[in-house]
């Protein structure tokens, strides 16, 4: 069925990651196999040799990582998908991207752990490893998504911001979101707008891979483009070459760690609802959000002043909102599947202005709204 | 005939000298490595260099190509993104016995196995050098090092033999005393169509040599020299004098479908419109 903005369809939200991928731009996908991830990579091993783009299965997490960060210094748009297992293996080579400023997409359809955990039921605790996972201070972008049809457009954004900011970005999706089957409107190719790297525009002689100039973003070179420089997960002055120099070092370091603290105005994405003369917050992600939203639909109706927040990005994280929205709304309940791990940067960010009640579920199972409204109703009044 | 002066044009000379100590073999290899590119004529620009991390490692930063040093023992994943998502480079891989066969063994042999077009030239010291001295799986057995101070008892790969049973076009071994004759392995190894593997005995007197009583670049080449037999001379010999020497020249040169090129077989099959 054709509507006058795309194609309707019904398919699940590991699809829909697969159609986003193809729809960004992404002709490069090397991965391994990880419940529940897997079908991300069937469906661009069909699809990516059907328009000339590059599938190939690694031998493991940590090959698929390094192949991607390889293919995209040629200057194509790559991904992997994994799950919490292969999500640790990939720090390593995450870190790597992260260091030496590579645009790079990894989706991490989150599933119960730690350890092998529940390899077909959902969670959302791999929300600080996205974080923090891999050593050393670095930037990271994590974006999230509810709805089947969210996810391929939260591929779209998130190739588009590793793009724009030269880093990886983890799409935080989860099982429950991936595995669901929904309608969703794929758009005509026109609605689409897509973001690419910066190129340099000075002469090869004058390039330096790694310049720290006023926007924080060095133009990146394809290999083989005429731009011939050396990339290294040392520690580099701007020429590329590693170095020992605390003054260089220090610069580069803060350069590539402020690079996406100052955009973050533009990197941050999230959804209100009746915030506006809200006394509670409810702020939630990913497929818990989904069950947040009714719960909050409901407790309007019952005359709870109760506001909704989704997160379309988890990191950075929106402090600054949620510390304005913390001082007019005593109580901020913050459903997860997980132990806290997003309250706690909720405490951080409304400090004593307000109440943090964290509801956890962490049993392989999605929250039901009900559980939800008791805690709203619980904190109204 | 390429000279030493002849490939000074592929160096980044504004990041010398080296971090390699005095009468280090990786000299005599990146000689051998570069000689071969003038000898085939490939573009500057169409080059690109993959390490891990280790001494040998280093060598990328040192060239004027495209070059990539990666995360320890990790460099071929990054080399087969390389390759795979542009065909028309020519990617080299630079690793050596820690990093290819430790903890990059299980790329090294599936990247042999699937036969993707890499030259990859593995500079065997019998040791971790850039760490400081520490065993290797190439240690031989009973050699002191800084993690086998009473003498290794582990056994040691037969690099080459692993290359050959996991699948390579082409195997080789060389030495840096037999220069001359490393220099043609390099070459015949990048002309290589597939999956080529150049195992490189290098000396290492800082780390290997001083605690195994070859303390100079010297005594390790003389030890190369008179422990290394051909193998096609020792196909000819009774075992017991084979036994304890390095074999070398060529294990493998054979033709079989190189990954890649079934890729574009099977996208020129399948694909909508021509691709794209």
């Amino acid at each position: 069925m054709k509507t006058t903005k795309g194609t309707v369809k019904f398919l699940t939200g590991n699809t829909a990651c697969a159609l986003g991928a193809i729809d960004a731009g992404v002709r490069f996908f090397a991965g391994y196999p990880i419940t529940p991830s897997s079908e991300i990579a069937e469906e661009l091993s069909y699809l990516l040799p059907r328009i000339g783009g590059k599938f190939i299965q690694m031998e493991d997490e940590i090959a698929s990582m390094g192949a991607v960060i390889g293919a995209s210094l040629t200057g194509k748009k790559a991904m992997t998908a994994t799950s919490g297992p292969g999500f640790s293996l990939k720090q390593e080579n995450i870190g790597y991207a992260c260091m030496t400023e590579v645009p790079c997409v990894i989706v991490n359809v989150q599933r119960g752990g730690p350890s092998t955990g529940l390899p077909t039921l959902p969670s959302q605790a791999d929300v600080q490893q996205a974080r923090w996972g891999t050593h050393g201070d670095h930037p990271i972008i994590a974006l999230s998504g509810s709805y089947v049809s969210e996810l391929y457009w939260q591929v779209i954004n998130g190739v588009n911001l590793a793009e724009i900011y030269r880093v990886p970005v983890i799409l935080l999706f989860d099982e429950t979101v991936c595995h669901l089957s929904e309608r969703i409107v794929i758009p005509d190719k026109s609605e689409i707008k897509l973001a690419e790297r910066k190129r340099p525009e000075v002469s090869p002689d004058k390039y330096l891979p790694y310049i720290n100039d006023e926007t924080d973003i060095p133009p990146m070179a394809d290999f083989g483009s005429g731009y011939r420089y050396h990339v290294t997960g040392l520690s580099h002055e701007e020429t590329g070459f590693p170095t020992n120099d605390s003054k260089v070092i220090d610069l580069m370091y803060r350069r590539i760690n402020r690079k996406i603290e100052r955009y973050k105005d533009e990197i941050i994405a999230y959804k209100e609802t009746d915030t506006k003369d809200a006394e509670i917050l409810v702020l939630s992600y990913g497929g818990t959000a989904r069950s947040a939203k009714n719960a909050c639909v409901t407790a309007r109706e019952e005359g709870i002043k109760v506001g909704f927040m989704n997160l379309k990005t988890i990191w950075p994280f929106p402090y600054e909102r949620v510390c304005e929205l913390g001082k007019k709304c005593k109580k901020v309940l913050v459903p997860e599947m997980n132990l806290g791990q997003i309250s706690l940067e909720v405490e951080r960010a409304v400090k004593s202005d307000s109440d943090v009640i964290s509801i956890s579920r962490v049993d392989g199972n999605v929250h039901e709204p009900i559980e939800i409204l008791e805690v709203i109703r619980k904190n109204a009044n | 005939m390429s000279t030493t002066t002849s490939i000074k044009k592929y160096l980044r000379k504004q990041f010398f000298p080296t971090i390699w100590c005095a009468g280090c073999g990786n000299g005599i290899v990146l000689g051998a490595i570069l000689r071969a590119i003038e000898n085939i004529g490939w573009e500057k620009d169409n080059i690109v260099m993959v390490s891990g991390i280790g001494c040998s490692s280093r060598t990328p930063g040192y060239v004027d190509f495209n070059t990539l040093h990666t995360t320890h023992g990790r460099s071929i994943g990054f080399a087969t993104g390389v390759k795979f998502a542009n065909p028309d480079f020519k990617v080299i891989v630079v690793t050596g016995d820690g990093d290819a066969t430790a903890i990059g063994g299980n790329h090294f042999i599936h990247a042999a196995r699937r036969n993707i077009d890499l030259t990859v030239i593995l500079f065997n010291n019998y040791i971790y050098g850039m760490t400081g001295g520490q065993g290797s799986p190439t240690t031989p057995v009973g050699s002191k090092s800084t993690t086998t101070p009473y003498g290794n008892i582990d056994n040691p790969f037969d690099i080459s033999r692993l290359a050959v049973a996991a699948g390579a076009s082409y195997v080789a071994r060389g030495t840096v005393y037999h220069a001359t004759a490393l220099n043609k392995l390099i070459e015949n190894g990048m002309r290589k169509k597939g999956f080529s593997l150049i195992e490189t005995l290098v000396n290492c007197q800082t780390y290997y040599g001083r605690p195994n009583d070859l303390k100079t670049p010297i005594r390790l080449l003389k030890w190369f020299k008179e422990n290394s037999l051909s193998v096609k001379a020792a196909d000819k010999l009774p075992p017991e004098k084979v036994k304890g020497k390095f074999l070398t020249g060529v294990f493998a040169d054979i033709d079989k479908p190189e990954f890649c090129e079934s890729y574009k077989k099977l996208v020129d099959k399948v694909s909508v419109n021509g691709g794209n």
